[in-house]
């Protein structure tokens, strides 16, 4: 049995269809009932839905072999997980962002308010800037208002609400996109079976891009 | 049930018989017996050493651990000192350089690290091997044997993934890349993540036949013998795919054929470990049990002319592990009646 952790939400049922279609289904998902794990003997595989941000421990501790996580998870918790595949889906970046108008002051250190810690910390260590994090867990587009910080370093998907905040991009930090995870040990022990789901869902994806 | 301890020092298993009751032994207790038996027989002498170092040793040699965090404390003559993080780096410097010949040691210790998870300091237990000397490829085979070894005490259902520092800093010499590139590459190889690591050389304008190589060699994943074709094949160094083959030729005579993986997702920090490094894994434990590789180069930081090949085995991992007991029986059983 090859268990597949899949994020709650949107993204996570765009990212079953694509396991459907790449013939990975398991019709118990579309039962509407109160279950959690939802299993196609047939198949040999078991889906579980679980919140975006935990897929990554899902699978680094082994509970799932596999599974679908954000590049930002897995920048920002650095799980040790191979990266199988980029899905392409869920497209965004995270990026720095500011008032419009805002002009860095480089004489003074940059409060940064983010919930993405660990990914501001490495890119501003990058580019040698001293700063302070603030550490939200939502509404990082109100610390600017607010003057609780400079700028924010977060996901912006359209920029919409950016846009409607006054607010603007100044730099791109990094592409987001869905990501195929695999468990390490997972990997030595089901490597055929990964390695056939990594390569019917490229295909798959290849197959829709022609 | 009861489990035999062989209180003798004879290789051959013969002696004085000693019985404890197997239930008043924990996993790693029991594990850690029969790897100190399989060292002991193979030649291993056991390596003890003081919980405490002089704190500079470490900091001098910080990138080599694992962590960067070291329990440090003020000595009575008020020396810093710490508390070991690493037991090789202790080894190494109580070996000395004899030309021609190989010292072999064994340990189990505990060692203080942080724990990712917990933020905080932990106490892991290890046992492992050190083989420090002139070493020949035998010597690396020899250990890379043990490791597999090592790893069916635990459980049959185990794999040794192993790489080849040189195959991959010729890959990135063919490549052109800076160090600060080096270091990128070698964490999207660490994560198998070829979609990036392609971008990046293609960024770089490497492309056709070298990237095609750098596919080839980074997609191997699998039996020694058909992997080791294939680096032929894609005209990898023959230095390192001759130790890589001498590795299998060993492990395949032993009845462990079957157990080594080469893959190159096994990195080391290349600053130290030079020639084989590899990887251990059980099924049923989500991380590696065992990680081990031929460090020449942290030698030769320290000023020494010896090479030197170890791992670790982790017993921290093997605490709820069900372990099969009644194999090792069958085993010893059927050693003796051999002998």
């Amino acid at each position: 049995m090859l268990n597949i952790a899949l994020p709650k939400g949107r993204l996570g049922e765009k990212v079953y269809d694509i396991f459907e279609k790449s013939g990975y289904e398991c019709p118990a998902i579309h039962e509407k009932n109160r279950k959690l794990l939802f299993e196609n003997p047939e198949k040999g595989i078991c889906y579980f839905w679980v919140k975006p941000s935990d897929v990554a421990i899902y699978v680094e501790r082994g509970a799932a072999d596999i599974g679908v996580a954000g590049k930002d998870i897995l920048l920002e918790y650095e799980p040790e997980v191979y990266e199988l595949l980029d899905l392409g889906m869920g497209k965004c970046m995270m990026a720095e962002a500011a008032e419009n108008g805002y002009r860095d002051q480089p004489d003074r250190t940059l409060k940064v308010a983010t919930k993405f810690e660990n990914i501001a910390r490495n890119y501003y260590a990058s580019i040698g800037r001293d700063i302070d994090i603030i550490h939200l867990n939502g509404s990082i587009e109100l610390a600017p208002l607010l003057g609780l910080s400079d700028v924010i370093v977060d996901i912006v998907e359209t920029g919409t609400t950016l846009k409607e905040n006054n607010l603007s991009v100044n730099a791109k930090i990094v592409d987001i996109s869905a990501r195929l995870i695999a468990n390490k040990a997972s990997y030595e022990f089901k490597k055929e079976r990964i390695n056939a789901i990594r390569d019917d869902i490229g295909a798959y994806l290849e197959g829709q891009k022609a | 049930m009861a489990l035999r301890i062989h209180e003798s020092n004879n290789p051959e298993w013969i002696g004085e018989e000693m019985y404890i009751d197997e239930s008043v032994l924990k996993n790693e207790e029991k594990i850690t017996f029969m790897l100190r038996a399989l060292y002991q027989k193979s030649g291993y002498v056991r390596y003890k050493m003081s919980k405490f170092e002089e704190y500079d040793f470490y900091a001098a040699n910080r990138d080599f651990l694992v962590s960067d965090n070291i329990i440090s404390f003020t000595d009575t003559n008020g020396r810093l000192m710490a508390l070991k993080p690493d037991v090789t780096l202790s080894i190494v410097r109580g070996s000395t350089d004899t030309p021609g010949s190989v010292s072999k040691v064994y340990y189990d210790e505990n060692v203080y690290r942080v724990s990712r998870s917990s933020h905080g300091f932990k106490e892991i237990m290890q046992a492992g091997i050190e083989c420090i000397g002139d070493l020949h490829t035998e010597d690396v085979a020899e250990v890379l044997l043990l490791a597999a070894k090592s790893l069916d005490v635990i459980s049959p259902e185990s794999v040794l993934t192993v790489s080849h520092q040189a195959v991959l800093s010729e890959l990135f010499e063919e490549c052109g890349l800076s160090s600060e590139d080096r270091k990128q590459a070698l964490k999207y190889i660490g994560e198998k993540n070829l979609h990036e690591l392609g971008a990046m050389l293609a960024a770089r304008g490497i492309s056709g036949e070298t990237l095609q190589k750098v596919r080839t060699v980074l997609s191997i994943s699998g039996p020694a013998e058909e992997s080791i074709s294939a680096l032929k094949a894609a005209g990898c160094g023959e230095k390192a795919v001759s130790e890589l083959e001498q590795a299998a030729k060993v492990l395949a005579g032993e009845g462990f054929a079957d157990r080594m993986v080469v893959d190159f997702s096994v990195v080391n920090d290349m600053s130290y470990y030079n020639g084989i490094v590899f990887k251990g894994y059980v099924r049923g434990i989500p991380s590696g049990v065992l990680s081990g590789g031929q460090y020449d180069k942290l030698m030769a930081k320290m000023g020494r002319k010896a090479r030197a090949v170890g791992f670790a085995v982790y017993m921290d991992l093997l605490e709820r592990f069900e372990l099969d007991t009644g194999r090792w029986q069958q085993t010893a059983e059927k050693e003796r009646e051999d002998a």
